[in-house]
């Protein structure tokens, strides 16, 4: 018989030697370290971000290991079916829309001495009991394609309301509240506008007007927003899209393409917390008080797009001159959101999906 | 023939307890990998409350009802369509044969978030959004399945058969009616089995193609567990999918074994070049047709690496190895670790899947009921949401000594459940078509039975086996569901690196998300047509 080619052994060889070069490292298992469980747009490594994070190890000698959970909403899901038996330390990033539920499913242990004396008293009594302490936050609103809008000569919309003008009919695009975070966000700005009585009404006058639903963010921005190729200059996103725009631009640009209609945003606050049921409580509540320290949260406007809770912290000049903070941006009570979540969004489908 | 008792091979049949030493290893991974964390997700998150809210909710079964019939439309079509490039490729020797097959597998294997934003920049607008556009997507993404699955068997089919009717006066349909289809039959079963896995369960297509609130019980579960918290609802969902796939899967393993015949399969591929003008255009058609449906949705995305909102760039290119994308802003997203990191997990993968699932393989074979026991159970994970196994793993794994939720291997096993059952299908038919007299004349030179079996099956197994395992590989390269419900510590794989560049504001972002994936289809090209060329060498 002729020897044949054998892929078990080839394999095996190839994966040994893979491995070989470095797939873990046993020696990093010292006994003071922690896990900081974070959401996947937070860097894994690389960024200035990562590197604060090793300024709180060589300054505590407490070691930080990253562990990425999924999205938001995955992430909080599996720390409420983990509650009490955590699989980390800290977690980093539920926001408003979900803090309630993180709170009644008992995944953070209360840490009511965290010092939040400098952060918004606002977003601080959001977690009454100290679960969770404010660590930045954002907006979500409509942005629009500043280009298309001189081009056709017609004046941006300022409000709401304006959005369900016929003069801006089959402009806008936005993302199911089911499926998408953006999405929700804004369904609950128009929840804030119009009422628990109206709201039903304007999203019917919306979808008379032409309104556009996809499933996701990237379906929206990159599928259906004009200044990316599509045909609607009308997109729910974040109030800090175009700040992202010139900095990620290709090639390089001065100026935002996009804008921001402020009166449509909708506030989304960061929370981060000790994990309940935490092997080691201590240096978990340190690496909380880093968090909202200011070498740490002068690194999360670049590298997260948010804005740090902590507002005496200079903001970098790419970001205050081309992000809009809205005066007056909308947010409703977490306890409200949380109670109401699946009903609106119930009602919100058979209104605007029939 | 008695139909009612499923017959073995008799080359294949080996003393009970080598059979059962060949099943414990493919049966304890999945029982610990599978069974055991669907089981405490279970009886971690469902109720009694959570049962009753579940099937009394009219979207329960609207939902339901979509996701079998799209998944029935979609594989009838996927087979329709599919028979006619399965045979040119198998039977005929043209140029790009192998590139052909390598572009198809690629569709398939690529994660479908991205190929179905690709195939949606391809659709003409009237179909946007549509269950067609849905229905069009998983006929052209699952088309290598029937290629390769049946193509695999249809390739070793004597051709003598077929010239022996067509000697006898049979027309060309009645030979393939007649005489070819009967044959494949097995195999045709075994390839629908598998697209309906994976349209049942889909998820991606849906999710970019398919109207606002159309859903599948897959993405019904996936938004009842992240995005409103509701995992027992989710878990119910899970089993209710379950539930429908093992009756599906059970009636195909059952039909595959009863109309698996010995046959005098030809090791060497009996492939030749069209002879007939009317031949030489038909292939020339069909493969041309194959190739520029499999081509398109590639060459979008290549197109759109290159495309941004002021015209058209290179940069995307010229920069992806570097991360620093203005001075002192990184953006944390690595292509190249991701690509390092992607090449160690599919190799542990294949690995994995390849030795279980050719343990499994023979096991299946040398076995009766208890064989297609193991063989329906190892479908499973395919028809398994993500979320309810990533989910399932969280709380399974959490106590010492057990407390494996982060390890690194979890994810490579993870992929070798998915790609186990193409290992299994790629090797099992040929198996089972082993000619029992090989095995015979084997005993009667003198060899005990296991030795025969030893000589006579076993070396039948590398073939099917190097495809099995160029399939593992391509499909854990390009595997995105799974992965990202695992929680992870030791960095990115590509799927999910091109998931968080296209989720993000920045048309440099983009673009370049776009050529990881282009990479990652030219990856999964290579590594097909590699080792179909291996294949066919040795």
């Amino acid at each position: 018989m002729t020897r044949r080619f054998n892929p078990i052994a080839a394999l095996t060889v190839a994966a040994l030697a893979l491995a070989a070069c470095g797939s873990d490292d046993p020696a990093a298992q010292e006994p003071a370290t922690i896990t900081l469980v974070a959401y996947d747009s937070f860097p894994e490594a690389d960024t200035s971000l990562n590197a604060a994070l090793d300024e709180f190890t060589s300054a505590t000698g407490i070691g930080v290991d990253l562990l990425i959970a999924g999205d938001t909403g995955t992430m909080l899901a599996k720390a409420a079916l983990a509650a009490g038996n955590p699989e980390g330390d800290v977690m980093w990033g539920v926001d408003n829309t979900l803090l309630s539920r993180a709170i009644g499913d008992g995944v953070f242990e209360p840490y009511p001495d965290a010092p939040t004396d400098q952060l918004p008293a606002d977003f601080v009594a959001l977690a009454p009991g100290g679960e969770a302490v404010p660590v930045d936050f954002g907006d979500v609103c409509v942005n629009y394609d500043i280009g298309w809008f001189a081009d056709a000569g017609l004046a941006v919309p300022s409000t709401l309301q304006d959005l369900t003008d016929p003069a801006y009919a089959n402009l806008l695009v936005v993302e199911n509240p089911a499926t998408s975070s953006p999405g929700l966000a804004f369904l609950l700005a128009t929840i804030d506008e119009f009422g628990e009585d109206g709201w039903k009404r304007y999203w019917a006058d919306l979808a008379a007007n032409g309104v556009q639903v996809v499933d996701g963010w990237t379906d929206a921005y990159y599928g259906s927003f004009s200044w990316v190729g599509g045909d609607r200059p009308l997109v729910v996103s974040y109030g800090s899209s175009p700040p992202a725009e010139v900095i990620f631009a290709d090639p390089p640009r001065v100026d935002a393409p996009t804008g921001v209609i402020e009166s449509t945003c909708f506030r989304q606050i960061e929370f981060a917390g000790v994990l309940a049921g935490t092997d080691h409580p201590t240096e978990a509540r340190r690496l909380v008080d880093f968090l909202v320290g200011d070498s740490f949260q002068s690194e999360l406007a670049l590298n997260l797009f948010v804005y740090p809770a902590k507002t005496s912290v200079p903001l970098p000049p790419e970001f205050t001159e081309h992000a809009v903070v809205p005066a007056t941006s909308r947010t409703l009570d977490p306890a409200l959101i949380d109670a109401n979540r699946a009903t609106w969004i119930d009602e919100w489908t058979s209104v605007v999906l029939g | 023939m008695d139909e009612r008792r499923p017959r073995l091979n008799p080359a294949n049949r080996l003393p009970r307890r080598l059979v059962a030493l060949l099943a414990v290893g493919p049966a304890t991974a999945l029982a610990v990998f599978f069974l055991w964390p669907f089981a405490t997700l279970l009886a971690e998150a469902v109720d009694g409350r959570a049962v009753g809210d579940t099937l009394r909710r009219g979207t329960t079964w609207r939902v339901v009802w979509f996701t079998a019939w799209q998944a029935v439309v979609s594989t009838v079509a996927t087979i329709a369509v599919g028979l006619a490039p399965a045979h040119v490729i198998a039977r005929y020797r043209f140029r790009g044969r192998r590139l052909l097959v390598g572009l198809l597998t690629a569709v398939f294997v690529l994660p479908t978030v991205v190929m179905g934003a690709a195939f949606l920049a391809l659709l003409p607008t009237s179909l946007d959004r549509t269950v067609w556009a849905v229905i069009a997507a998983h006929v052209v993404f699952n088309l290598a399945v029937v290629i390769r699955m049946v193509g695999a068997v249809w390739e070793h089919l004597p051709p003598d058969m077929e010239a022996a009717a067509a000697t006898l006066g049979a027309s060309r349909r009645r030979v393939v009616t007649e005489v070819s289809l009967p044959l494949l039959r097995p195999a045709l079963t075994a390839a629908a089995a598998i697209v309906f896995l994976f349209t049942f369960t889909s998820f991606g297509v849906i999710r970019v193609l398919a109207a606002p609130g159309t859903r599948t019980i897959e993405v019904e579960v996936w938004r009842r567990a992240t995005q409103l918290g509701d995992v027992g609802g989710a878990a119910v969902l899970s089993l209710l999918q379950l539930t429908v796939l093992v009756v599906v899967v059970g009636w195909s393993a059952r039909t595959q074994r009863r109309h698996s015949r010995a046959l005098d399969l030809r090791p060497e591929a009996p492939r030749r070049a069209a002879r007939t003008r009317a031949e030489r255009s038909t292939v020339a058609a069909i493969g041309s047709a194959t190739a520029l449906v499999a081509t398109m949705p590639l060459v979008a995305l290549a197109v759109r690496s290159f495309s941004t909102p002021t015209g058209w760039s290179s940069s995307a290119w010229t920069n992806l190895g570097r991360t620093e994308i203005r001075p002192g802003i990184r953006l944390g997203i690595d292509p190249v670790a991701a690509l390092t990191n992607s090449v160690r997990t599919a190799l542990w993968a294949t690995l994995f899947a390849v030795v279980l699932g050719a343990l499994a393989s023979l096991a299946i074979a040398a076995a009766g009921r208890a064989g297609r026991l193991l063989d329906v159970g190892l479908m499973l994970p395919i028809g398994t949401s993500a979320v309810t196994i990533g989910f399932g793993m969280l709380i399974a794994f959490d106590t010492a000594p057990f407390d494996w939720r982060a390890s690194w291997w979890l994810v490579p096993v993870g992929h070798a459940l998915i790609a186990i059952p193409f290992v299994i299908r790629t090797t099992i038919g040929v198996l089972r078509s082993v000619d029992p007299m090989l095995g015979a004349a084997a005993t009667t030179l003198g060899a005990n039975p296991t030795r025969a079996w030893w000589e006579v099956v076993v070396p039948m197994l590398w073939r099917p086996l190097a495809v099995g395992a160029a399939l593992a590989a391509a499909i854990s390269l390009g595997e995105f569901g799974a992965t990202s419900f695992l929680s992870r510590s030791g960095g990115e794989t590509i799927p999910i690196a091109i998931e968080r560049l296209l989720g993000r504001t920045g048309s440099l972002l983009q673009a370049q998300g776009y050529a990881l994936a282009t990479i990652l289809a030219a990856a999964t090209i290579v590594l097909v047509t590699i080792v179909d060329r291996v294949q066919e060498r040795t």
